[in-house]
């Protein structure tokens, strides 16, 4: 227990007493990148409520280092923890620096009067996430992406151990989302600050994250490192999508493939299908793919995409069983696609099938 | 980045310059408004005697009666009133993050209105006088009243437009019964009720206004002590209590302050309608900052100028008939809000 930053134990979530969510018990060390991914309304951001005290607990316990959440007074929390939320903040006549300065509240005066030193925190936060130059712009006339950032750097500048986000890439293009998530990765890697957070991309969730929680139901379905959670049928359930979309290696999110009877055969090797397949998905055309070898890339698309996929064993010679499928494909469908294949020892017998393919008149060029 | 920083220090530097030319305007305007409403009236009173009279007492008998007796207190309870009831108005601005919101407009200054009618026609009655302590005590209780009307709404309405009907109407349920009250009072009651019930500063006494003074002075220091949690609160609950404020100790108190503040103007005056609405809208805006901490002061201030000049006019424009205060409050402050609506609507 002494090991970890911040741990819930038996933790029961949810509104007016209302359990949601129960039996939340994850551990998190010191600078890691916690990410919360569930469907909507699964109760990502009622956790991240609970664990802010913004809603009261039901049941169990949140510790953040050696004390409980509940123990500490609002502004010992404060020094702590930061957050930025998804609602978004009405302001009237204020600058983003008046905004991002919002964020020393917890070690000024009385009064609230800024120090020397504060303004230089101030400045050198909005720095960090590249907005200084907005500092005298009103923060009800920037964009979106200027918006999240200012709000990032308020948190960076309150100094916290711990950085919470309700979903803080929703609105942002993809430039400002890579760059959110990058500043996020460096605080955690170099300054130690431990971030949970809810995403909704699982594409970047599974890329930025060192753990994962999945939400979904009345309790987490999984926790673990991505490598641990981001199993296809893990998340597919998830999101409760019957058919492969997710790709887990890549992390490529693909639309439904076309179900159907094949009609055409696409013949390719090393990436040179995937172009291919996806044009295919789009017209809603349902395709055979082949011959694949399990550790070609083309196949871990293909599984998704294609209606059939004819493969084979890495690093092996084409077996008679994948050639005699091949063969019948070639037979039956109306178009044969050949999307470029490279020819090594293995695969020699790709050559005859291109031959068979050229023979059937039906073999058009990638 | 040095660049920058540069930058940033030149900007705080011209804000300040800001701050400071306002308060000095505000200054100004307090001082030259005070003079011309000692000055003016049914006797003039030069200005080259006014400084002599009010430092040394000497002078003219008449006129130094009708300046200590008459102008003096009334001017000052004008200032002290005015400015509670800006502040009052940008407290509760600040509570329902909505800038039209104000103790008239939320029906707080009725339900005041309502129960000091109710207790001066007991006391009255009774014992045929009334200190401005109970009238304060019975307002204040009127406002908590309308205030946990609107409270109640607010927990079942979000929407800012409904929450100001609600208030709307429980300001005329409130004014109905003090109607009917004072319909049915003793006649010698309702000549000084029905003008007090419409708002006015004439006929105050000094005591009224140590009362005032003391009661208001000490309400809005603690409100400027609060500047630091009302800025964190502008910025939305969630993230108010995130900085370490108590959300539940500090909603009650900005409750109880603002309340006590409009409390204080409806026993003393009546309801006097807008200044709350107008005022902090109009410092802010000269201000270009909403920051309490120089908000705060700026409003009182502000507050203070627009009800001596109000005054002004309510008693020298048509004298010797002297207007309610409210009607020239109304005239000047609810184009103010008009154009207030018209410029956030055109920003959504």
């Amino acid at each position: 227990m002494a090991d970890y930053y911040f741990q819930t134990k038996n933790l029961s979530v949810g509104y007016d007493g209302k359990i949601l969510i129960h039996d939340i018990s994850i551990e998190i060390e010191k600078g890691e990148i916690v990410t919360l991914i569930g469907p909507n309304g699964s109760g990502k951001s009622t956790i991240l409520k609970s664990i802010t005290r913004q809603l009261k607990t039901i049941a169990g316990t949140v510790h953040i280092e050696k004390s409980e959440l509940r123990s500490l007074s609002y502004r010992e929390i404060a020094t702590k923890m930061a957050v930025v939320l998804t609602e978004r903040m009405k302001t009237e006549l204020m600058t983003c620096w008046d905004v991002v300065a919002s964020g020393r509240y917890p070690y000024t005066g009385r009064l609230g009067i800024l120090t020397r030193e504060d303004e230089a925190k101030v400045a050198s936060a909005m720095e960090t996430v590249h907005a200084l130059s907005l500092a005298q712009r009103d923060f009800k006339q920037i964009s979106d992406g200027q918006r999240q950032r200012i709000l990032l750097a308020r948190a960076i500048c309150q100094e916290p151990e711990i950085i919470i986000l309700d979903e803080p890439t929703s609105f942002l293009d993809i430039r400002h989302k890579l760059e959110l998530l990058s500043i996020l990765r460096s605080m955690a890697k170099e300054k130690g600050i431990t971030v949970i957070m809810s995403l909704h991309e699982i594409d970047l969730a599974q890329k930025i994250s060192d753990k994962i929680m999945c939400v979904k139901g009345e309790t987490i379905a999984h926790y673990g490192t991505p490598e641990e959670v981001f199993r296809e049928a893990d998340i597919r359930s998830l999101y409760e999508i019957e058919q492969g979309f997710f790709e887990p290696v890549f992390g490529s999110i693909e639309l439904t493939k076309p179900e159907g009877e094949p009609t055409v055969l696409v013949l390719s090797a090393c990436g040179t299908g995937i172009p291919v397949y996806r044009r295919l998905q789009k017209e809603r055309i349902p395709f055979c793919a082949g011959v694949l070898y399990t550790n070609d890339i083309d196949y871990r698309v293909a599984r998704l995409l294609a209606a059939e996929v004819i493969e084979e064993k890495p690093f092996y010679a084409i077996s008679d069983c994948a050639f005699e499928r091949a063969k019948q494909w070639i037979q039956k469908a109306e178009i044969i696609i050949d999307a470029g294949v490279e020819i090594g020892e293995c695969n020699r017998r790709m050559l005859e099938l291109l031959e068979l393919a050229k023979q059937s008149g039906k073999l058009k060029r990638g | 980045m040095q660049h920058s920083v540069s930058e940033i220090t030149g900007a705080n530097l011209r804000r300040r310059t800001r701050y400071a030319g306002v308060f000095l305007f505000l200054l100004a305007a307090f001082c030259a408004i005070v003079v011309l409403n000692i000055n003016i009236g049914s006797v003039p009173i030069p200005v080259s005697k006014i400084a002599k009279i009010i430092f040394t007492g000497e002078g003219d008998a008449r006129q130094v009666a009708i300046i200590w007796k008459i102008r003096l207190p009334r001017i000052l309870m004008a200032a002290i009133l005015g400015g509670a009831l800006s502040l009052s108005g940008f407290l509760l601005q600040t509570f329902f993050s909505n800038p039209i919101a104000g103790p008239f407009v939320l029906g707080i200054s009725s339900g005041a209105k309502m129960v000091v009618a109710l207790t001066m026609i007991f006391f009255l009655g009774r014992f045929g006088a009334v200190s401005s302590w109970t009238l304060v005590i019975a307002a204040f209780i009127g406002s908590l009243i309308s205030v946990g009307f609107i409270l109640l709404l607010s927990r079942r309405l979000k929407h800012m437009a409904i929450l100001l009907v609600g208030g709307i109407m429980i300001g005329y349920i409130c004014s109905a019964v003090t109607d009917f009250v004072i319909t049915f009072a003793e006649d010698a009651d309702i000549v000084n009720l029905h003008g007090w019930s419409l708002g006015s500063f004439s006929g105050t006494s000094w005591e009224g206004v140590a009362v005032a003074a003391v009661l208001i002075g000490m309400t809005s220091v603690l409100v400027f002590f609060l500047s630091k949690p009302i800025g964190a609160y502008q910025l939305g609950e969630a993230y108010a209590q995130s900085m370490g404020v108590n959300i539940r100790a500090f909603r009650v108190a900005l409750i109880v302050l603002s309340s006590l503040l409009s409390a204080c103007v409806t026993a003393f005056a009546g309801p006097i309608s807008f200044v709350g609405i107008a005022v902090p809208h109009l410092v802010k805006r000269s201000l270009n900052t909403s920051r309490p901490l120089i908000v705060i002061p700026a409003t009182f201030l502000g507050g203070a100028v627009f009800c001596m000049a109000c005054d002004l006019i309510a008693r020298t424009v048509f004298a010797p008939t002297e207007l309610n205060i409210s009607t020239v409050t109304s005239v000047f402050g609810a184009p103010v809000v008009i154009a207030m609506m018209m410029k956030r609507h055109r920003e959504r």
